[in-house]
């Protein structure tokens, strides 16, 4: 039974859950996901595991209520059952001491990057911290994330806290003061990770960034998590979530993900009562 | 028998009309009726030396089940089949009978061939029907040995089945939400009533059978947890089943609406995308093609027409001849008004400037001579290329053995292919009370092959554990 032990509510949309799963706690490293089912007949949607207790028995998820699945797991509540909860996923990041580290995130994509810069910051590793958002209230994390990181560094659109725009900004700063670094893992909206790996790249870094595309079953078997790394399909369900982000074919990471944006607004409309246009 | 009866003429099963089913998705062959079941099973000959029973990869006792349903014993008849097959319900419908048992019918030449497999899945039908749940097993003696099978597809149930007869503790881990493998999110309703799946599945936990699902062996726990002090198995079975799959690497082939079978057979069998009120999202083509000519590609077929597809068209690289689907499948596709594009390869997927299918373009083919397989290789015609519009793909060309285990168990040798190495007579790996069967083992074949190889390796445990 996975009970749901702790739901905090971080923004508007966005909730972490503290849930029983003894299991996926102990086997879970950085950068591991878990699939999800809320209602029988329900999808299944993949979360990245923020953080875990081995001798406690939970994992931590981080929910961003945007479809028909994460909102109805919005409404779950403490003492409430998760249906199907399924992992720990995927491979884990290749943790090592690698040195200067960037963890660079936005979005609820700082939940993988809280877990990877712990683990980098336990390897010894120098780790500074970018992330991003549209204002200072829709930042995540950034306590848990001060605590691992050396520095943390925070980017808004709209300028209400550090940098006035976006991460890659930031990097392009301390690039531009001869800053070097020595790996770099980037996770967040694809918009992002395209943009900010390409300066990375460009930099001589080697970049990791993790995928999160439409995800059905989550052992291989559907392809429908399929991306093109060095012209080649790999699945980020057995072959990522991490990839090497030189080798990524953005294009289409970008269109898969809007496969299903139509019905997703319908099923929206259904949740919230609202009628839809299509 | 009477006199009057045809020894040489099968009695035929009902059908939904094709004009009907293909809007439903309700079982499409509607069954033998007592009498129906009677008649057909009256036209064995009995044969002494039964050369039907060595047609079949589980040795069913054919000849003694038919006599069975002949005395209208139909209870009795089932549980002769469950002697030797874990799931007479699904046999009774996947299983290429034609091919197997039926051929071997003395019968088969002079006339049509006993239908075997109708009466298997008559008999099964019967004894679920009227609830008459098997009583011998109730009381088996327990060995104190602890088994962990890995997948509930066909072979991991076969083998859960006769593991759990002989007094073994049988726990099966599935990765899904639900058990069955293939039979669950590959199979569709139309061919395989997902609730008969359920009762044959709930019928082994009956008998003691553990399943835990949501549990991925290689990540929740890997094989050498089981055989840890923490789950305390003394042997594993691993009937994993080939997982990925397989696409042509042309261009376009990553565009929205193009989708692996396994994907668009899940979102529809396994999630439930057909029902209404499903969240599972499925794209409703109005135009779909599939590449491929397995069962697999059939299924996807018929499954588009279903959801509403105006042309559901096949396109495969070699003749009719060498297509690998059942006949049956096939002819019901045909009758349902699947087009066949036969020689015919697709080189390019076509898509808009928002990366969504409006097309794919094939090249048309001839055969040349034979490949490894021992089939003719089809070879491209030049300049024959071709265009079809279409608005969604299945890709259905095969799969690749799942990589899970392979990844995390380093120990177990694993061919070029990627398919675990097994001792074929024994279903043992290279790793000491680790056996093997299915897919995994083999690469895509079909669920009787699946439920054989899950015998042999049973056999084997029992040999090496007690």
């Amino acid at each position: 039974m996975h009970t749901i032990l702790k739901k905090e509510r971080l923004n508007e949309l966005v909730w972490r859950y503290r849930i029983a799963a003894p299991k996926i706690a102990k086997k879970r490293q950085a950068g591991q996901f878990v699939i999800v089912r809320v209602e029988s007949d329900g999808e299944r949607v993949p979360l990245t595991i923020a953080d875990a207790d081995a001798s406690a028995g939970w994992i931590e998820l981080i929910v961003q209520a945007v479809g028909h699945t994460t909102t109805k797991m919005s409404q779950l509540n403490e003492g409430d059952v998760i249906l199907d909860l399924m992992g720990p996923l995927g491979h884990p990041t290749e943790i090592k001491k690698y040195g200067r580290c960037l963890c660079i995130g936005g979005g609820v994509g700082v939940a993988a990057l809280y877990s990877i810069a712990s683990a980098l910051k336990a390897a010894e590793n120098e780790v500074t911290t970018i992330v991003g958002a549209r204002n200072q209230n829709l930042l995540l994390l950034e306590t848990e994330l001060e605590k691992v990181s050396d520095r943390l560094l925070i980017a808004t659109d709209d300028g209400s806290k550090g940098q006035h725009g976006f991460v890659s900004d930031v990097f392009k700063k301390l690039q531009a003061q001869g800053e070097h670094f020595d790996f770099a893992i980037i996770v967040g909206p694809v918009m992002m990770m395209k943009v900010t790996s390409d300066l990375t790249v460009a930099a001589g870094i080697k970049t990791l960034v993790s995928l999160n595309p439409i995800m059905i079953d989550g052992t291989g078997m559907c392809g429908g998590c399929r991306v093109c790394v060095n012209n080649e399909i790999k699945f980020a369900c057995v072959d990522g979530p991490e990839f090497d982000a030189s080798g990524v074919d953005w294009d289409t990471v970008m269109q898969r993900l809007n496969a299903y944006h139509d019905v997703e607004k319908k099923h929206q409309c259904k949740l919230n009562g609202l009628p839809h246009d299509g | 028998m009477d006199k009057k009866t045809d020894r040489f003429t099968r009695t035929p099963m009902r059908e939904q009309k094709p004009d009907v089913r293909k809007h439903n998705f309700d079982e499409v062959p509607c069954g033998y009726s007592e009498e129906e079941a009677v008649r057909e099973a009256t036209r064995c000959l009995q044969c002494k030396h039964a050369p039907c029973i060595n047609g079949c990869p589980v040795h069913i006792k054919i000849p003694e089940f038919l006599k069975l349903i002949e005395e209208k014993k139909y209870s009795d008849a089932a549980q002769k089949i469950k002697e030797d097959n874990a799931l007479p319900a699904v046999c009774g419908r996947v299983c290429p009978q034609e091919i197997q048992c039926e051929l071997k019918c003395v019968l088969h030449g002079k006339g049509a061939p006993i239908a075997i497999g109708n009466l298997e899945r008559f008999a099964a039908d019967w004894q679920r029907e009227h609830q008459q749940a098997p009583l011998e097993r109730c009381a088996i003696k327990k060995n104190g040995k602890k088994v962990a099978i890995v997948g509930s597809g066909p072979s991991g149930l076969t083998v859960a089945d006769e593991l759990i007869r002989a007094g073994f503790e049988v726990t099966i881990f599935e990765a899904l939400h639900v058990a069955g493998g293939v039979l669950m999110y590959g199979i569709p309703e139309f061919r395989l009533p997902k609730r008969i799946m359920q009762e044959e599945i709930h019928h082994l936990e009956l008998l003691g059978v553990k399943i835990e699902t949501n549990f991925v062996v290689g990540k929740t726990a890997e094989l050498d947890d089981l055989f840890s002090d923490e789950y305390g198995f003394d042997a594993i079975y691993i009937g994993s089943g080939a997982g990925l799959p397989v696409f042509m690497g042309i261009p376009g082939e990553n565009s929205v609406g193009v989708y692996s079978a396994n994907e668009y057979l899940t979102r529809s069998n396994l999630m439930g995308a057909y029902k209404q009120n499903a969240t599972t999202p499925i794209s409703h083509g109005k135009h779909v093609v599939v590449v491929g000519g397995g069962n697999v590609a059939m299924d996807a077929a018929r499954t588009a027409l279903r959801l509403g597809a105006e042309h559901s068209v096949i396109i495969y690289r070699r003749s009719e001849v060498e297509m690998p689907a059942r006949d049956e499948d096939v002819q019901h596709a045909k009758e349902e008004g699947v087009e066949f594009h036969c020689l015919c390869n697709p080189v390019a997927i076509l898509s808009d400037a928002k990366g969504v299918v409006t097309g794919i373009r094939s090249s048309r083919m001839e055969l040349g001579e034979l490949d490894d397989s021992g089939r003719a290789r089809p070879v491209a015609i030049k300049d024959s290329e071709f265009e079809i519009a279409c608005d969604v793909v299945i890709i259905a060309i095969g799969n690749h053995p799942n990589p899970l285990i392979p990844q995390t168990a380093p120990d177990i040798d694993i061919s070029s292919r990627g398919t675990i190495i097994v001792d074929e007579t024994t279903g043992r790996t290279s790793k000491k009370y680790v056996y093997a069967g299915g897919d995994i083992v083999t690469g895509s074949a079909t669920v009787i092959l699946a439920m054989g190889a899950g015998k042999i390796a049973a056999k084997s445990m029992i040999e090496d554990l007690l």
